[in-house]
């Protein structure tokens, strides 16, 4: 009897499979992304756009875990089951996948030509010929607080470390407020909203940051370890425990209204537009002196390609162009408030917490995080060993200084310029 | 009856006070066992701010929200979701069970050439993570054109359960009286017989506890659904939950609602297993 | 399968039981992970697969990088065998011993609570002991203070020292309704004759259970000590969903699952790394087969197995 059930079953699950492949004959793309978060912005406002103007394309957005996209998306590509458009990482996890031929050159792509050279440099092959993804989105680093707390404390916006530093005592001597939200369990939260966000104010943006590459300048350097002596410092301003606080806590304790400041990436604000009761606002990270000048992570985060095999390739590449469009850039960009968009055409965000953090644009210089490009192509991983070290400073592990010497080390092992 | 006759003979206070400590014993453990889960419970029907503000509380007027089951019921067809789980989870439990019992009885009641390698062989999946041979296990089901349906998942979570129940069901097997077997053999039963008629009755127990293992990781599984079925049609529920847990903002109201609603299946699965277990027990003891 | 030929009978019944769990697993699970497995013999040089016989696991055991990452790991996994050896365990043979008293009330209530945690996906049991031990939201904080044990409360998760304990311990929450089950199947398939024999002899309670049934049950608990070590030895998800890939705070709770994870797969901006990670596999593997033909060879065949 058992076996007459499985059987059925099995008839029952092949035939339910069949059905599926023949109904997908026509033009349909699918699209692989690790972005689970816009899965419904993407069902009702850009798909149905985008087949409102081209009737002859349905276009499906298929977001997997975003913990497992790559290892998922390298398995499909590598057996042949992928989607026709493929959501590219920056740099090197993309570039990996052009190398193997997975994702096709786009170098003929009309619409590549809205963007600007440095929004294309992340998913472009070393030599500068082929880019093989469209950039869609940058987010943005910075500070967001809470205007109740530092009214409650009464001190204003800080523009400079000095000021900074005098509104966390400030709101710390009230004990109102946590002062500063942020947790060093998942890692990367101190990495990335920590050093690569007040970082390039020390490291001059794009200056230090090339000259990394160069081999021009080291980790040891007072530009590159200066940015672990003021994490070390933030300390003193984390909440209780922070040693166990993840990533959704750091969030959660912001929008509740516990804590003050927020060491923040842009994508933060339509989860805390949404979450948070009470008035807020951001700054650029503060610079050394009053009189500096200003630099940012305006970080190129998320490309579309092609997939080298689809059999749809027209109608990936009509799609492509649309999303090289301004009319994709401002739909995209307002509806994902704090996902930027990488065209060279303006446009206008109607989130007033997303127009303050896109108006540094204006005033600061902007660079990528430091570790994106090239950096992380050895064992051991720059980026993997940076999460480690801004935790250990922040716990206080381990002086700035040793971090600064045991990732310049680490990074001469392999990489030929810093040898 | 032996029970019965155990407790007259014991003195009345000895045999409470064991019977108090055992509770003792059995409540602490059960709350330790509770706890966590009935805070998962209560927390599905809170609204988001309060699961923060007070994990511990009851949900009351101001803070109960059914937001997070609403939410699993217009994303996605969780109906469809479940249905796939157990369609999956029942017939590699199955095959498992079945193809897994005959192979141990194999190992376990014949003496034969490379029986000891036979065994260690099909043991050495328990040694390895399945999930590296996935680029692989991907290509042959995209060349059988099984992608995108339950089929792969079912031979894949087989494979998967067989080592690990051929390993335990041999170990009952093998404390199966000899005699009963040779007596259905002087009875002129074929090998099937014995195998179907005496011995699958008799290890019904041991199979059910391998049911309970097996189907456990397979109803969970997030992997080779997300690999080899990610299609909607074909989705489990652990993959359908996956849609709420995002980059950055996790939706906990809705993961909360829809994994405490997939508590729901396994258990009665687990229910009927464990009452398999009892049933086979009792009968085998009678006999 | 071999075939004497010049045996009279082909035993074409033991062919028949082995056949399908044979083909099955053979397909779909021995042949895709010998095939992984030997990738570790070679290595990705300028975009082409080269052999190079055992130069991965050269630098697997000789380049410190490598090494000191795999040895951090393989000695967390042992410790965090040994925390399941010593709580789960005993644990679930004490459950089990109790719930198999027959004039036990409430059995059924007992025994489905202790198993509910078992059936619980890695997602929630990360949720669940995330917000219970966490420093923020005061469930393990406010419970300790109720006691007056609050100096005794830490951010256990985030502490190098702690934090493999702490995973270890959820660990044995959610999987000792595993023993538990296995050795009450294997109590109460005990003959009540056997038991009846031992009252006459005058050996109840306590002494009944390590003079009669403990040896009676041996056989079992070998099994779930093999299950616990190889369980043990492929852990992965529990710590990969509660402290990441990176398995934090600097590689305190790294065991071999996740370490092989994070080299075959890759890992944020670290590009996966098939080579070493079969390479890391198979050592994973060498591990695994020592401590199951230890068992299956030093301590099955000297277990005394009854029949009933």
């Amino acid at each position: 009897m058992k076996h007459k059930t499985i059987k059925m079953m099995l008839m029952a699950s092949t035939v339910l499979g069949s059905a599926i492949t023949a109904y997908a004959a026509d033009a349909t793309l699918t699209i692989e992304s690790w972005r689970n978060d816009d899965l419904s912005i993407w069902q009702e406002k850009i798909i149905p756009a985008f087949e409102a103007k081209n009737p002859g394309i349905k276009v499906k957005f298929t977001p997997s875990a975003p913990a497992e996209y790559n290892a998922v998306l390298n398995s499909k590509l590598e057996a042949g089951s992928a989607g026709d458009l493929i959501t590219c990482r920056p740099f090197d996890a993309s570039l990996a996948l052009y190398d193997k031929g997975y994702l096709a050159s786009l170098a003929s792509l009309e619409g590549i030509g809205n963007f600007s050279d440095v929004a294309k440099s992340a998913w472009i092959t070393d030599d500068g010929k082929n880019p093989f993804c469209v950039p869609m989105a940058s987010v943005i680093h910075g500070f967001i607080y809470n205007a109740d707390a530092l009214a409650d404390a009464g001190v204003s916006v800080p523009t400079n470390e000095a000021e900074l530093f005098a509104a966390l005592d400030a709101i710390k001597a009230k004990g109102n407020y946590i002062p500063m939200a942020m947790g060093t369990n998942d890692q990367w939260e101190a990495a990335t909203m920590g050093y690569n966000n007040i970082g390039p104010n020390y490291w001059k943006g794009e200056e230090g940051r090339n000259a990394l590459i160069k081999g021009t300048q080291k980790l040891t350097d007072e530009a590159w370890v200066a940015p672990y002596r003021q994490l070390a410092k933030w300390k003193d301003y984390l909440g209780d425990g922070f040693e166990a606080q993840t990533y959704p806590d750091s969030q959660n304790l912001f929008t509740l209204g516990r804590a003050a400041i927020y060491p923040a990436g842009s994508w933060e604000i339509s989860g805390f537009n949404q979450n948070a009761d009470f008035k807020m606002g951001a700054f650029n990270p503060p610079v050394q002196k009053s009189g500096d000048e200003c630099y940012i992570s305006d970080h190129t985060d998320i490309g579309l390609g092609m997939n080298a095999n689809t059999k749809n390739a027209d109608a990936a590449k009509t799609f492509l162009n649309w999303v090289s469009s301004a009319e994709f850039a401002s739909l995209y960009a307002n509806a994902l408030p704090g996902f930027f968009p990488l065209s060279s055409e303006p446009v206008k965000l109607e989130d007033p917490l997303a127009q303050e953090f896109i108006s540094w644009r204006g005033k600061c210089k902007s660079t990528i995080r430091s570790t994106y490009q090239i950096l992380s192509r050895g064992t051991p991983n720059l980026e993997s060993d940076t999460w480690n070290a801004s935790v250990a400073v922040i716990k206080g592990n381990e002086s700035p200084e040793a971090a600064g010497k045991r990732l310049q080390d680490g990074l001469a092992s392999w990489y030929k310029p810093q040898q | 009856m032996a029970a019965q006759t155990t407790m007259s003979r014991s003195p009345l206070s000895q045999q409470s006070f064991r019977a108090i400590a055992a509770h003792a014993i059995l409540i602490t453990y059960t709350l330790i066992a509770l706890f966590p889960v009935v805070i998962i419970l209560i927390n599905s029907f809170k609204s988001r701010n309060a699961i923060f503000r007070s994990p511990l509380s009851l949900p009351n007027s101001e803070t109960f929200s059914l937001i997070g089951y609403e939410t699993v019921m217009k994303q996605g067809d969780f109906v469809l979701y479940f249905q796939n789980s157990l369609i999956v989870t029942v017939s590699s439990l199955a095959m498992v069970l079945l193809f897994g019992a005959m192979a141990a009885f194999a190992l376990a009641e014949y003496r034969f050439k490379g029986n000891l390698l036979t065994g260690l062989y099909l043991a050495l999946g328990i040694m390895i993570p399945i999930r590296l041979g996935t680029v692989a296990i991907l290509q042959m089901m995209v060349a059988s054109g099984l992608v995108n349906t339950l089929t792969a998942l079912i031979l894949v979570y087989t494979a998967q359960g067989l080592p690990l129940a051929i390993f335990i069901l041999s170990e009952f097997m093998k404390g199966i009286s000899d005699d009963l077997k040779n007596a259905g053999r002087i009875d002129g039963l074929s090998e099937y017989r014995i195998f179907g008629r005496l011995v699958l009755p008799l290890i019904r127990p041991a199979l059910a506890t391998v049911a309970v293992f097996t189907m456990i990781p397979i109803w969970n599984d997030l992997w080779f659904p997300l690999i080899l079925a990610p299609s909607e049609e074909t989705k489990t529920v652990t993959l359908g939950a996956q849609v709420f847990i995002g980059q950055f903002v996790t939706n906990w109201n809705a993961v909360l609602s829809s994994l405490s609603l997939a508590i729901l299946p396994v258990l009665v699965l687990y229910l009927i297993f464990s009452r398999q277990l009892i049933k086979g027990i009792t009968a085998g003891a009678v006999k | 399968m071999e075939k004497p030929i010049q045996k009279p009978a082909i035993r074409w019944h033991i062919l028949v039981f082995i056949a399908p769990a044979f083909l099955i697993y053979t397909a779909i699970m021995i042949v895709p992970l010998f095939g992984t497995l030997q990738l570790s013999l070679y290595k990705e040089i300028e975009g082409a697969k080269v052999f190079v016989g055992l130069e991965n696991f050269n630098t697997l055991f000789g380049d410190p990088r490598w090494s000191e990452s795999f040895w951090n790991a393989l000695v967390n996994n042992t410790w965090f065998f040994v925390v399941h050896m010593l709580v789960q365990n005993p644990i679930g043979v004490l459950l089990a011993a109790l719930l198999s008293t027959n004039t036990l009330r409430m059995r059924a209530f007992y025994r489905t609570s202790i198993f509910i945690p078992t059936i619980l996906s890695f997602v929630i049991v990360g949720f669940a002991w995330k917000l219970i031990l966490s420093p923020l939201w005061g469930v393990a904080p406010n419970m300790l203070d109720a006691v007056g044990l609050k100096f005794l409360f830490a951010p256990w998760l985030g502490k190098e020292e702690y934090a493999l304990t702490t995973l270890a311990l959820v660990s044995v929450w959610q999987f000792v309704g595993i023993p538990m089950m296995l050795i009450y199947a294997a109590l109460l398939s005990i003959p009540d004759e056997i038991l009846e024999a031992a009252e006459c002899d005058g050996i109840t309670g306590m002494s009944q259970f390590w003079k009669i049934k403990l040896p009676l049950i041996l056989p079992s608990i070998g099994i779930i000590s093999i299950l616990t070590f190889v369980g043990n030895f492929n852990a992965f998800d529990l710590i990969y969903s509660a402290q990441g890939a990176l398995a934090g705070p600097n590689y305190s709770t790294d065991v071999l699952g996740t370490f092989m994870f994070r080299t075959f797969f890759g890992f944020q901006l670290q590009l996966g790394d098939p080579h070493m990670g079969s390479a890391i596999a198979s050592a994973m593997f060498v591990v695994i087969l020592c401590g199951v033909s230890i068992y299956l060879f030093g301590i099955q065949t000297r277990l005394r197995r009854y029949q009933f």
